[in-house]
């Protein structure tokens, strides 16, 4: 646009065109303009104030009725499938089981039997912990090669070789390394969140419009004002996208991670209770791990939403 | 002061992937305190180039430019620019944005309050009191460039740059802000280069047009002398000889003496 028209006619180099790799950009970095389009689908229909009652009603049972029907029809489904008895338990008896579970969320037994708020909140801890390393780590490295052309044709082949490898990959060096399950199983979430952050710094950074970085070079600008009068706002949106991406990451693989270093946390009990045979327990964890994850996201859209509400 | 801005002999050319392509060639244009200089041409013949030239936003291939015998060696607030598409940040209202500029100027020898007391006068110049505290995207286009022209003005320039300024917006806002931009350069004596494609434009406002030659390789082909007494108005000048004589010369320039070829600019 305004950028590509007066880089074009002062024939100055165009950011855009230094792109990071473009095609696993494009693949794991969403714009975020989407991501409003999500959230506008996600939100109820604003209902003006002082409408009638009845108005209200109807604008409310638009906006839930679709994704309650769907439940429904999910449930419905489960219902007839498991109806004839067999392995998989039934809707009823998962509803049972799962009130006896939530009942008492945060017992101790032993360190292998603990309630499944306990697991629950374990698993978010190394999610926390992993992600966290990563967002040091990888936004400062994303502003990086956002600004030098010579150290992202430097490091982006490796970013594209390391990328693309299954996070579960990389926890036996982590056992190594770490010699115990834990901080392995944090690292493989540093490992696969740290991407994800890299990736959308620098494809922020880089997309900083060219009439920005004019402003700050006419008003000649210290480095420390560039950074938070322009640049920092302006890749907020991106790094918040890489952090909502990373999270999102980071979710699925922690409960495989879990599966196989053990401990507490939500994919060791999945597994113990694979071992148990208590299916039921399964199909609650599934449950229990897309509800968190759903939160998750919708926690930080919400935050993006506010954030680039007061900067934007 | 006669000689304030100077180029001399000044010419660029770009590295494109194409090979060399040279933009400016043999460009000598000196412009005097206070003066009012309008950059007319089609598009693609330099002249937002020869602006950057002059605000330091590029170097030139060759050549060299002067303010005040001094060399101009990168762009900074003494050049003041007013960007084609405003360029407001929008995470900034336009108070902070006019501020941000303040700051950078006289941060080091005035307090806050003075500092918010100039930028409040620069937005109050513009007409814009009441839209301070909104952010840019509250706001219609033509007040857009409006706190664009603020922030430039707030710095106190030496030489005021506008690409453009007026370019993408409707007739009548057009008008009006240049009204408002005469207004201005007369109370500030503003020396003031822009950038425009309007032949109007370039009438009402200029004390010189200079009108540039077809790309590439482009250069100053003439350079108008418009002598209309000022304040000027648009309507008693719209019946003014003088000033149909101008147009009409500026017109002749670009639609006979260098007539478009379409070619040559895509």
């Amino acid at each position: 646009m305004s950028a590509m028209t007066m880089s074009g006619e002062f024939g100055l180099e165009k950011p855009a065109s230094r792109n990071i790799s473009s095609q696993p950009v494009a693949e794991i970095a969403a714009e975020p303009a989407k991501e409003t389009k999500m959230e506008k689908t996600a939100t109820l229909p604003a209902v003006e104030p002082g409408t009638p009652f009845a108005e209200k009603l109807a604008n409310f049972g638009r906006a839930v009725l679709p994704p309650v029907l769907g439940m429904v029809v999910l449930i419905g489904i489960w219902y007839i499938a498991t109806m004839k008895g067999g392995s998989i338990p039934g809707p009823i008896q998962t509803w049972d089981a799962a009130s006896v579970l939530f009942a008492d969320p945060f017992y101790r037994n032993g360190p292998n039997d603990q309630g499944i708020g306990w697991n629950v909140l374990s698993s978010l801890q190394r999610v926390g912990i992993g992600f966290g390393f990563a967002a040091l780590v990888g936004i400062p490295l994303g502003f990086i090669l956002g600004r030098s052309a010579f150290l992202s044709a430097m490091i982006n082949p490796i970013i594209s070789l390391l990328r693309p490898v299954s996070p579960l990959a990389w926890l036996p060096i982590g056992l190594l390394v770490f010699k115990k399950a834990d901080p392995a199983a944090t690292y493989t979430i540093f490992i696969c969140s740290i991407w994800p952050m890299i990736m959308n710094t620098a494809q922020g950074v880089q997309r900083v419009p060219q009439d920005y970085l004019n402003v700050a070079r006419v008003l000649a600008l210290s480095e420390w004002k560039v950074v938070t009068k322009i640049l920092f706002p302006a890749v907020l949106p991106y790094m918040l996208t890489g952090i909502r991406l990373s999270i999102g990451t980071a979710w699925l693989v922690i409960v495989a991670a879990e599966m196989l270093t053990g401990g507490v946390g939500i994919g060791f009990w999945v597994w113990d209770e694979w071992n148990n045979l208590k299916v039921e327990h399964i199909i609650i964890a599934i449950f229990v791990i897309g509800i968190v994850g759903l939160i998750l996201e919708q926690a930080l859209i919400l935050l993006a939403k506010k954030l680039t509400k007061e900067s934007a | 002061m006669e000689k304030f801005v100077q180029v001399q002999r000044v010419g660029q050319t770009f590295d494109t992937k194409k090979g060399k392509f040279v933009a400016l060639r043999d460009i000598d244009l000196t412009i005097k305190q206070g003066e009012f200089i309008a950059l007319i041409g089609h598009s693609g013949c330099g002249k937002s180039t020869l602006l950057n030239l002059i605000a330091g936003l590029t170097k030139p291939t060759t050549g060299v430019l002067l303010l005040e015998d001094r060399e101009i060696a990168g762009p900074g607030p003494e050049r003041a620019v007013v960007f084609q598409n405003h360029s407001l940040l929008p995470w900034l209202t336009c108070f902070e944005n006019v501020y941000l500029a303040v700051e950078r100027v006289f941060g080091d020898k005035e307090g806050k309050a003075k500092l918010k007391e100039r930028t409040a006068a620069a937005i109050n110049l513009v007409g814009l009191d009441h839209a301070s505290a909104k952010y840019p995207n509250e706001i219609s286009g033509g007040m857009k460039q409006r706190v664009g022209i603020a922030r430039a003005l707030s710095m106190q320039p030496k030489v005021l740059l506008m690409d453009e300024p007026f370019g993408a917006l409707d007739a009548l806002t057009r008008a009006k802000l240049q009204d408002e931009l005469m207004r201005i350069c007369e109370a500030t004596k503003a020396t003031t280069v822009m950038v425009t494609h309007d032949v109007d434009e370039a009438v009402l406002l200029s004390d010189r047009i200079v009108m540039m030659t077809n790309g590439p390789a482009a250069t100053i082909g003439e350079i108008l002398e418009v002598d209309l007494p000022r304040p000027r108005d648009r309507l008693t000048l719209a019946h003014n000889p003088a000033y149909i004589d101008y147009r009409a010369a500026v017109l002749e320039f670009l639609y006979e003496k260098q007539a478009h070829v379409e070619k040559v600019a895509a």
